[in-house]
């Protein structure tokens, strides 16, 4: 509509371009860059350092690296590898034991089925993170999902053998605890949010305030230590409840906790109007919780949420002090094996790629979900 | 829609048809020690337009809103449609679907289209299945002349077409009281002029009784009967305070 009105009065061609020399790489060079000579300076300073470390580093990691070494007798021969070491990376210690890493003592010849675990978790990821599944169908994908990582991971039925969650091992470990982390203490965080800013219910009230209080303000790793030592003290007798789903429980208290205050954080950043717009119209206190305030509470504070999100995905590698064995326990794990001993660069590298892979990718989507809702706004 | 309002307002004149559409009764209210609302008894008959006037501060926005229960009273009564405003829930239920509200700042949900604000009330709380619900709007939609913004989010519109949509969204609800506290305090002249010769033909055409606060004098002329607050008490007008219904 402006060009058609201007290009009648204006040579349309000349005024519409920015000043020469303002546009393009080379303005852009000379404004970010090479703006003074103190910023030149820097700017030729980090390039070598830049420059130095990327060769090294390619060096280091692929130009001299080791990729499989020979065996002997079933035992590796890394001399190749010591020979190496401080040359060139050995990232033959990652081929021979990713399978351990990634399974741990499962079972090796049924390691097929965390493999699909796995899978099965990462789709359930690319699923929930599409606005278009986000509908009441969703609960039962989920349902679905998780009884079939059960029954992959425990067997027992449909002609799969029985393996016990003592032989659980890696990433589906780690996956596990993260998942049902999330989806068991999100709801509980959006329920104690609530409770926490209940005018009419002072003990609901009370209760919410402590329990967030009182788990915010001891470290996980008690957290856990209190589940795994002193929760089956409160048992009766003969009841045994699984190290696993202990530690999982006491990973979704402690996530709780976080998320409440994060919600809680959204709820009061939302103006009065929007509750009292919603009260004038009659709806109920369910209804305009969930239609009117939530949807816009929680999408103000989704940098916050994918931030503790983030935070409880790594925090699940403390379950190793109580005796499980997520992934980076079965890095270590890994690195007790006399040949490969010395080569924990590459190991702890290989799991970090792991972790940054899973971060990563919420981080993006976080920023991809804000863009696409401001976007559907109009804003 | 059509088949709707006439079966509206049947069982209007079916239900208390001589109860007055507000009583409030010596009502009082405090915030914390400041007593904002002192011994306010009013009476408004249905169909009745009705306008609030007085400084800031004088308690209008108090009053009307303890009528919806935005804010609730510690003393006197509050009666709507034959309907006593108490503690009880179900009280509360009734007098809300009976009340619609039109407020200074719009107070339109930004997440949702103009349409589904519009259908909020009618599927939630009058339970009216959604196709019909999205005629009702949008027949309001029409006659408050932006049927084409329906599929639009509330940022997108301008601040009149915004309050225009919030008289939709206030009527969609089909109460028998409306609320309106400063509709066009955040319209300039001419915008808030014509929000308002909207809301009145709304308004004649299905009832609706009206209690609006202003400021706008053109706005507070055009009602059936004014009446003046000042220091929390509804008080007799003398002139200087009749022209505080202006600017």
């Amino acid at each position: 509509m402006s060009q058609a009105a201007t290009a009648g009065r204006l040579p349309a061609a000349a005024r519409e371009r920015p000043p020469a020399g303002t546009v393009g790489p080379w303005a852009w060079l000379r404004a970010n860059l090479f703006g003074s000579w103190w910023s030149t300076a820097l700017t030729l300073l980090l390039g070598y350092v830049i420059v130095r470390v990327t060769f090294s580093l390619l060096e280091w990691g692929v130009v001299n690296a080791i990729w499989s070494v020979p065996y002997r007798n079933g035992i590796a021969d890394t001399s190749v590898c010591q020979n190496a070491k401080g040359v060139g990376a050995c990232w033959a210690v990652l081929a021979d034991k990713y399978r351990l890493i990634l399974f741990g003592r499962y079972p090796y010849d049924q390691q097929w089925r965390p493999a699909i675990v796995v899978l099965l978790f990462i789709g359930l990821y690319i699923v929930s993170g599409m606005r278009r599944f986000w509908r009441k169908e969703l609960v039962l994908i989920w349902a679905a999902t998780l009884t079939l990582v059960g029954i992959l991971m425990w067997g027992g039925v449909f002609g799969l053998t029985l393996v016990t969650e003592d032989y659980w091992g890696g990433l589906p470990i780690t996956l596990i605890l993260a998942t049902f982390g999330a989806a068991f203490s999100f709801p509980l965080a959006i329920l104690v949010a609530l409770g926490r800013r209940s005018t009419k219910m002072p003990a609901v009230k009370l209760l919410c305030v402590l329990y967030v209080e009182l788990i915010r303000g001891v470290p996980l790793i008690s957290v856990l230590f209190m589940a795994s030592v002193m929760f089956p003290l409160f048992m009766p007798a003969g009841v045994n409840i699984d190290k696993l789903l202990r530690a999982q429980i006491a990973i979704i208290l402690f996530a709780g906790a976080y998320l409440a205050e994060v919600v809680r954080g959204g709820l009061q950043a939302l103006p009065k109007g929007q509750a009292e717009a919603a009260d004038a119209l009659g709806l109920s206190y369910w209804q305009k919780t969930g239609l009117i305030i939530l949807p816009q509470a929680l999408k103000l504070v989704i940098p916050p949420l994918v931030n503790t999100f983030i935070g409880f995905f790594k925090d699940t590698s403390l379950v190793l002090i109580i005796g499980l064995f997520d992934l980076l326990t079965m890095g270590k794990v890994a690195l007790s094996d006399p040949p490969w001993q010395s080569f924990s660069t590459e190991v702890y590298i290989g799991l970090a790629a792991v972790y940054i892979a899973f971060c990563f990718a919420m981080s993006r989507y976080s920023r991809s979900l804000e863009r696409d809702l401001n976007r559907a706004r109009g804003r | 829609m059509n088949q709707a309002m006439p079966s509206a307002a049947s069982k209007r004149d079916a239900s208390i048809p001589d109860a007055p559409a507000i009583l409030l009764d010596r009502v009082n209210k405090w915030y914390g020690a400041m007593h904002v609302l002192r011994d306010v008894s009013l009476t408004v008959g249905q169909q009745e337009r009705v306008v609030v006037c007085g400084p800031s501060g004088s308690g209008k926005s108090t009053m009307i809103r303890c009528i919806n229960r935005l804010e609730s009273h510690q003393e006197g009564r509050i009666v709507v449609d034959g309907t006593e405003l108490t503690d009880d829930l179900r009280s509360l239920d009734t007098i809300r679907r009976e009340v619609g509200m039109v407020f200074q700042s719009f107070n339109l949900f930004p997440h949702l289209t103009i349409l589904e604000n519009c259908t909020l009330a009618p599927i939630w709380v009058r339970k009216m299945p959604k196709a019909e619900a999205e005629e009702l709007a949008m027949s309001y939609l029409t006659r408050v002349k932006i049927p084409e913004q329906a599929k639009k989010y509330p940022g997108q519109l301008s601040g009149g077409q915004q309050q225009r949509v919030a008289i939709a969204r206030a009527l969609a609800g089909s109460p028998r009281l409306l609320l309106a506290d400063e509709p066009t305090g955040n319209l300039d002249h001419a915008t808030g002029l014509a929000v308002i010769d909207l809301l009145f033909a709304l308004r004649q055409r299905s009832g609706t009784t009206l209690l609006l606060i202003t400021h706008d004098r053109d706005l507070a002329a055009r009602c059936d009967r004014q009446v003046h607050m000042s220091d929390g008490r509804l008080v007799t007008p003398s002139d200087a305070e009749a022209a505080a219904c202006s600017p």
